[in-house]
């Protein structure tokens, strides 16, 4: 079978996978976002006991592999009773995962927003909520794209480890087509190039998104 | 009697063991601007932030007509929607058009209908003569444009003062005179204003009260004609005479 031929037979197989991919991606940046961005916030507006709890949890996160936090998630909470399935664990370890490094990304942002936007916002009457809500996030969301969008691509790319605790994404699809005809080389060339095809599209969104927010004069 | 706007007495404010204010007393009448001038590193910016709370000085009283400033009770967001303030380096919200960043107090601290804040804010911004701008973005403007946007943003909260810290100096000399003549304007049509400035021509011509400080203290204050030409004081006729000679000091 050429290799044409090949990837035209597996390729529903392994697009099944990657819609899987896709949806563990899109998932766990948002599940990233909801947690990543309040602690951030505890990191730099928040009190000491607030402060710790969130720089507790970057740092365990960062320490950690993330193989070793899918491990810890899908084999080893069922012995305290919880089950969770491939998916689900897949999403929640990924999620946390990206939380933490999203969450360093934000707080670079909201302190790379200068201190006299906030004088200014205080200046004119502004509480602390009002200045963080209008002045500080906006800008924060402008000035965190870049380093996010590399991110939303890494998670892409690192999906992938959620193949070991039989998540059923395109790495998992490939191997077990591998598995069946012995073609492995050609398998994961076609894995990789779905790979790319992914990346680069969501490099092109990404690009257009920080063109839109583009500030002008910026 | 004039009614008195603003009145500060005795402040004092230390940065670490550095004291930059030693006591500072004054007052400003309603519809009157004070110029306060003095070297470099004299308090004169402190003294601005003291007066809206933006560094809380360690002790003494500042009122707004009636309200305490310094009291702990005072509710300071409402005092600082009052008293306009501004900057030296223009400080607008770089995220925002021109007729947002002067229209944002009104709807976030106000709360005034869209309708209106637009209205006020397209006034005010007609006022200092950037009516044609108000979708720009500020790093599209001149500085002078800038801090005209940003004049306009005070004025837009109505306020009961306004406060300039050195608004020209971070101006090219070619752009200075636009926002002179907005603050000159402010002053005739009876905005009260306490303005920090090395514009003696600006003093010289608007102020009613010029304050020379230096070191922390009032050295001497007193109308711009007794100031510029019969100072009592060594000191401030030194200054004004070194000062006068690097900006000139003609009154246009």
């Amino acid at each position: 079978m050429s290799f044409l031929m090949l990837a035209l037979d597996i390729m529903p197989k392994l697009l099944e996978g990657a819609v899987v991919t896709i949806e563990l991606t899109i998932i766990a940046i948002i599940v990233g976002i909801f947690i990543g961005i309040p602690v951030a916030m505890g990191r730099v507006y928040g009190n000491k006991p607030v402060y710790a709890i969130c720089t507790f949890f970057v740092e365990i996160i960062r320490g950690t592999p993330l193989l070793t936090q899918l491990f810890i998630l899908y084999f080893g909470l069922p012995s305290v009773g919880i089950m969770l399935s491939p998916f689900i664990a897949a999403m929640i370890g990924l999620g946390i995962n990206s939380a933490a490094y999203q969450a360093e990304y934000f707080r670079g942002a909201i302190q790379s927003v200068k201190k006299e936007q906030l004088i200014a916002a205080y200046s004119i009457g502004m509480n602390q909520m009002q200045a963080i809500r209008h002045i500080v996030l906006p800008q924060m969301f402008r000035l965190v794209i870049p380093s996010w969008s590399n991110e939303l691509i890494y998670l892409l790319k690192y999906s992938s480890m959620a193949y070991m605790i039989q998540a059923p994404e395109i790495m998992s699809q490939g191997r077990l087509i591998a598995s069946r005809n012995f073609r492995t080389f050609e398998v994961f060339i076609i894995v990789a190039l779905i790979y790319l095809v992914l990346v680069s599209i969501l490099s092109k969104i990404l690009d257009m998104v920080e063109n839109k927010f583009r500030i002008p004069g910026l | 009697m004039p009614n008195v706007i603003l009145r500060a007495e005795n402040v004092y404010k230390k940065y670490g063991k550095l004291e930059v204010l030693k006591g500072i007393s004054f007052q400003v009448n309603q519809g009157e601007t004070t110029v306060i001038i003095g070297p470099s590193g004299t308090g004169k910016s402190t003294l601005l932030t003291c007066i809206n709370q933006l560094t809380p000085p360690d002790q003494g009283h500042i009122w707004l007509e009636d309200t305490e400033i310094t009291h702990p009770n005072s509710d300071i967001n409402m005092i600082r929607s009052s008293i306009g303030m501004v900057f030296q380096h223009f400080n607008l919200f770089t995220h925002l058009t021109v007729l947002d960043n002067v229209r944002i107090g009104l709807l976030v601290v106000k709360k005034t209908p869209m309708k209106e804040a637009t209205e006020i804010s397209m006034e005010k911004l007609n006022e200092v003569g950037l009516g044609d701008k108000i979708n720009a973005y500020p790093a599209e403007l001149s500085g002078g444009q800038q801090q005209r946007v940003s004049i306009a943003r005070a004025l837009a909260m109505n306020p009961k003062l306004i406060l300039f810290d050195e608004p020209t100096s971070a101006l090219d000399p070619e752009l200075i005179g636009e926002v002179l003549n907005v603050m000159t304007k402010l002053a005739e049509i009876g905005m009260t204003m306490v303005v920090v400035s090395h514009e003696m021509g600006f003093a010289r011509a608007v102020a009613n009260d010029i304050i020379f400080m230096e070191k922390g203290i009032i050295v001497e204050e007193g109308k711009p004609d007794k100031m510029f030409n019969e100072s009592e004081n060594p000191r401030t006729r030194e200054f004004l005479h070194k000062i006068t000679e690097l900006y000139g000091g003609k009154t246009e």
